[in-house]
């Protein structure tokens, strides 16, 4: 027999092998639960194809034949090695355990991260106090005149949009401002040192002029039912942002690159609990901080208990981490 | 092309041999995706103003607050721009209809289907990607990185590969000729090649083609005749040679 014959008939007698392999993937592609016989098949079609592949390589060199069978080797690759479907028990460990650790491993940037913010509102507080005619820098004409006629820019806000909608903008702000603050690590930390740095400016500096007219306190009061838990979710953000940044400038892996990843992949199991946080955070400064009829004591009640219900969350205590050990 | 080959080793010691995506194909998927993003926002606005104006979903009256109203229109299109990659990656295991369109899919960096993690990852670093306007910090890390890929894909551990969906009903139809023509394979693969490709070949150079194949598979095929024969019947020739009818 020829050699040209010999492939021939390989190519003749594999073709329903192949055939019954895209059944398999087709079917595999389909079903969301794979019994024990469909991935038993599957992993015997992977194994086939390897065998082909091999045949191939070696007689056929890159034809067509050889180049078709890489793709579809690559594809019976990609369909065995899948990842598990999330379970309740995986997000429940996500919670319970996982986030916490990661929390853990953020305190020492969280620290730093806190006295930036502070020391950031603080200089934000003096450039104002100092240098009255700076406040166009952070805030818009019309809410220096609410401001110099007596009123907060954020009084009568239910009037001009529901709070409904007033919660969502918010959210979304807030966790795209958080989302920011981690990312932007990856430019070595100096990103995320930027934002909070720039976020500690404006409301030291925000304080500081409504002070001048006596209004300090009513920007605190409408402040501290949100704030409480909305700035710390921003500044444990910040301290992942840092962590990131420290992952690129002090690898502890092989590379700068597994480091990174490494760091994220991390990172990315604290993110839904902040982004959580900042939902109710939301709807807190949606439903509560704007509406007058919430008087100073009910709002600092709102904003200690629920900074006291992210403790316990980002501990995982309010998952029931303490009694699931 | 823009075409870089990424090997993996694999449980079976057979490696997997992957084409990495370029920033064409990239960007090929992407702007697919937009307008398919894009449409369907503006369908759910249209269809939401045709409910509106047949009463099913009739606007808030003057004095009541319109919440209910205002979200119903805002949150399906906010959805939509927001979540569609993640959810298409997600529910598309590492595909979306524009990276389909592409034909590249998305792999972790051993080949396998990237998990629900590394896809929200991947899209939460679309923040950093998209500075300072229109991708180019994504497109840059592109250009410049050995896997073509952007950051997002560096931080979750992901590229794109080339998706040759079509290649194994290739094999099989290759395997199934072979069964019933003498031809050797390479000739074999030329020939089917050509078959697959002849539509969208201009006619004189599918006709030329043609001619320089049967002179090499059918020596017996006088040089003239093939010279007067056209297109349509020097591709009849070659399919019944395929098909082992002819003399080879």
């Amino acid at each position: 027999m020829s050699e040209a014959s010999g492939t021939r008939g390989w190519l003749a007698a594999r073709a329903p092998v192949w055939r019954t392999l895209g059944q398999i993937a087709a079917k595999t592609r389909r079903s969301r639960n794979l019994s024990v016989e469909g991935a038993q098949e599957l992993l015997d079609g992977y194994r086939s194809l390897a065998r082909d592949l091999a045949t191939a390589r070696r007689t056929l060199g890159g034809s067509v034949v050889t180049n078709a069978l890489e793709g579809v080797y690559g594809s019976f690759h990609a369909l065995i090695d899948r990842p598990p479907r999330n379970s309740g028990a995986a997000v429940l460990r996500l919670l319970r355990t996982e986030a916490p650790a990661v929390m853990r491993s953020l305190s020492a940037p969280l620290l730093g991260v806190t006295a930036l913010f502070v020391l950031s509102a603080c200089a934000g507080w003096w450039l104002i106090a100092t240098f009255p005619e700076l406040v166009g820098l952070i805030a818009s004409e019309e809410m220096v005149t609410k401001v110099e006629h007596g009123e907060l820019w954020t009084d009568g806000l239910l009037n001009i949009t529901p709070s409904s909608v007033l919660s969502i903008r918010i959210f979304s702000n807030n966790i795209a401002v958080s989302i920011a603050a981690v990312c932007f690590g990856i430019f070595y930390g100096l990103g995320t040192f930027y934002l909070i740095a720039l976020n500690g400016l404006m409301l030291g500096a925000a304080f500081a002029f409504t002070h001048q007219y006596g209004m300090a306190g009513a920007l605190f009061k409408f402040v501290v039912a949100h704030g409480t838990v909305e700035l710390s979710v921003i500044c444990i953000a910040g301290a992942a942002g840092l962590s990131l940044g420290e992952s690129l400038a002090r690898p502890k892996l092989a590379s700068r690159l597994e480091s990174f990843q490494q760091r994220v992949a991390q990172l990315a199991k604290l993110l839904p609990l902040l982004g959580a946080l900042l939902i109710v955070c939301g709807l807190i400064e949606g439903y509560v901080s704007p509406d007058p009829s919430f008087p100073l004591a009910s709002r600092l009640v709102i904003g200690a208990c629920y900074f006291l219900v992210m403790l316990a969350a980002l501990s995982g205590r309010l998952f029931g981490a303490g009694r699931a050990a | 092309m823009d075409r870089d080959e990424f090997t993996i080793a694999s449980a079976t010691g057979v490696e997997v041999k992957l084409d990495v995506a370029g920033a064409g194909s990239r960007a090929y998927a992407f702007i697919i995706d937009f307008h398919i993003r894009l449409i369907l926002a503006i369908a759910w606005f249209v269809a939401f103003a045709l409910l509106s104006i047949g009463h099913v979903f009739p606007p808030p009256k003057s004095h009541d607050t319109p919440t209910t109203y205002i979200l119903a229109a805002i949150l399906p299109a906010l959805a939509i721009y927001f979540l569609y990659h993640p959810v298409a990656e997600v529910l598309m295991r590492g595909r979306t209809p524009g990276k389909r369109t592409a034909k590249v899919r998305l792999v972790t960096t051993s080949g396998a289907t990237p998990s629900t993690g590394a896809i929200l990852i991947r899209n939460l670093f679309r923040l950093v990607d998209s500075l300072p306007a229109l991708y180019v910090v994504g497109l840059a890390c592109t250009l410049v990185t050995a896997r073509n890929v952007r950051i997002g894909d560096l931080a979750a551990g992901t590229m794109l590969v080339h998706d040759r969906t079509d290649a194994l009903a290739a094999l099989v139809a290759l395997g199934s000729l072979a069964g019933q023509t003498k031809l050797d394979t390479a000739a074999l693969e030329v020939a089917r090649d050509l078959l697959e490709r002849w539509r969208t070949l201009e006619d004189s150079h599918r006709a030329m083609l043609a001619r320089a194949l049967l002179r090499r598979i059918d020596p017996g095929a006088d040089r003239l005749s093939l010279e007067m024969t056209d297109a349509p019947d020097l591709r009849a020739r070659i399919e019944s040679i395929l098909r082992g009818e002819a003399a080879q």
